[in-house]
């Protein structure tokens, strides 16, 4: 994926939250640390041109909510913010690579520490399959079929599939 | 019940326990700390992470906001805590430390949050204990929480530590708050200089790199961060000054004194504060204190300690995510 696909992936995904919303009202975009950050706020320019309106954009990590806490390190790489009371809002998860669902089952859990969202949606760049969890996106940039040894690499240049290094 | 996959239990006694770069170790806590300042803003200020770990605090001395602090730093981490006061114990009718450590140890605990008047014996319960221990302040030797949260508020207040002039005045002697400090502030790159009568300065005072003076009134006007210790009396067996109103008339922050503080400066005090002896009500009580931020502060800086130890699975100083 260039690029440019990932502009025009992202330019559709708009128009799809918009369309399944039946406009923004209410919604906000809760990108996650730090992957999701830049796809939150590309997501947010591109709303704001296709609708008029300003999203609200929020920033989540979910280190503390994660299920393998003293398995392997965990530390969270930037501070939480989220932009107001989530009681009756709708959520658009975001984040750029969906693999096992584990960090969007954390987040669940985390978001309900902030209110009760009347809806939770997900957006990610790239699904690459090999979930552990019951959890599906609603918005996909990319399905990339992928090995569980395979690393998605995904940057402001476009996502490249490279081997794990060990 | 086999332990997790977290490696080696670590303790947390001294600053120096922060790992072969004091100074990353302290920063790596402060940027955890910042993720927990913002768990405890929300409405629910407790999140899951150390769900199922149990926390003793072992108080052999009396603490208001230490034991409070840890308490409620382990509770917003939804950790259990258990607590243990020697008036309502079995150290009353004569129970060896060393038995006690092992009593508790036997319940399963993941953390011992320990205190105690002697300097030395939380290293003493750690080489009991396969629990993890940390330091909640031993004699005159170390309070390592204390100092992370000092640096958390300076920090906070102005912007960094490096490169800032901080006085600590009064009973460095007795102090284990001042022995901390000083190894904490100095090592992110402070100038340190102690102020007091020679008698409540430490015998000696080689290999700490600080300068020292007897004048607080000369060293205030080039002052960031003027840190008020308290007076201990309770630790204070020797006629070390000839009365307390003397004290407070040489190093006393009263507010006449306050006004020679440049705009900027912090004043802070560890507490509990003697007030009207070390630093006047109007001075407590005024703008340029951040005492109550340091006790806010505190359970961050301590859920971010237990969070290290208990939950990340990371070595102090370490990369991080592994």
């Amino acid at each position: 994926m260039t690029r440019e696909d990932m502009q025009r992936a992202s330019w559709r995904m708009a128009h799809e939250i918009v369309e399944r919303n039946h406009g923004l009202d209410g919604v906000v975009l809760i990108g996650l640390q730090t992957g999701g950050i830049p796809l939150a706020a590309r997501l947010a320019e591109a709303l704001e041109m296709i609708e008029g309106v300003e999203v609200p954009v929020g920033r989540l990590d979910v280190a503390f909510y994660r299920d393998d806490i003293g398995l392997r390190p965990v530390l969270p790489e930037a501070v939480t913010d989220i932009p107001g009371d989530l009681d009756g809002r709708t959520v658009v998860l975001v984040d750029d690579v969906l693999f096992t669902g584990r960090t969007i089952r954390a987040a669940l859990d985390a978001l309900a520490d902030y209110g009760r969202a009347r809806a939770v949606q997900l957006a990610v760049m790239v699904d690459r399959g090999h979930r552990e969890l019951p959890i599906r996106p609603d918005f996909v940039g990319k399905n990339l079929p992928t090995r569980r040894d395979e690393v998605v690499d995904v940057t402001d240049e476009g996502v490249d599939l490279g081997e794990m290094v060990k | 019940m086999s332990r997790s996959g977290a490696g080696q239990r670590r303790n947390l006694l001294s600053i120096a326990d922060l790992g072969p770069d004091v100074a990353s170790g302290i920063e790596e806590v402060m940027a955890l700390t910042d993720s927990f300042v913002e768990v405890s803003e929300r409405q629910i200020p407790k999140v899951p992470a150390l769900r199922g770990r149990t926390v003793v605090s072992l108080f052999f001395e009396d603490s208001t906001r230490t034991r409070l602090s840890f308490e409620t730093a382990a509770k917003r981490l939804s950790a259990d805590t258990m607590n243990f006061s020697v008036g309502t114990s079995s150290v009353k009718k004569g129970e060896s430390l060393r038995d006690t450590v092992e009593t508790i140890e036997a319940m399963g605990v993941d953390a011992i949050v320990v205190r105690h008047a002697s300097s030395g014996v939380p290293r003493q319960v750690a080489r009991w204990a396969d629990a993890a221990v940390i330091n909640a302040g031993d004699g005159w030797h170390a309070h390592p929480t204390q100092a992370l949260l000092d640096c958390y508020t300076i920090r906070q207040h102005a912007g960094g530590v490096a490169g800032k002039r901080i006085a600590i005045v009064g009973d460095v002697k007795h102090s284990r708050v001042a022995r901390s400090d000083v190894a904490a502030f100095t090592a992110l790159g402070a100038e340190v200089t102690l102020v007091a009568p020679p008698t409540l300065l430490p015998p000696s005072l080689d290999g700490w790199p600080v300068k020292v003076s007897h004048d607080l009134d000369s060293v205030l006007a080039t002052t960031d961060v003027c840190y008020l210790l308290r007076m201990q009396r309770e630790r204070m067996t020797e006629a070390l000054i000839p009365s307390l109103r003397e004290y407070t008339a040489l190093f006393g922050l009263t507010p006449r004194r306050a006004e020679l503080l440049p705009e900027h400066a912090l004043v802070m005090h560890p507490g509990p504060m003697n007030r009207g002896v070390e630093i006047a009500p109007e001075v407590a009580d005024g703008p340029r204190a951040v005492i109550v931020d340091q006790v806010r502060n505190g359970v961050a800086v301590r859920m971010a300690v237990l969070f290290l130890l208990l939950g990340s699975g990371t070595e102090f100083g370490g990369d991080g995510n592994g």
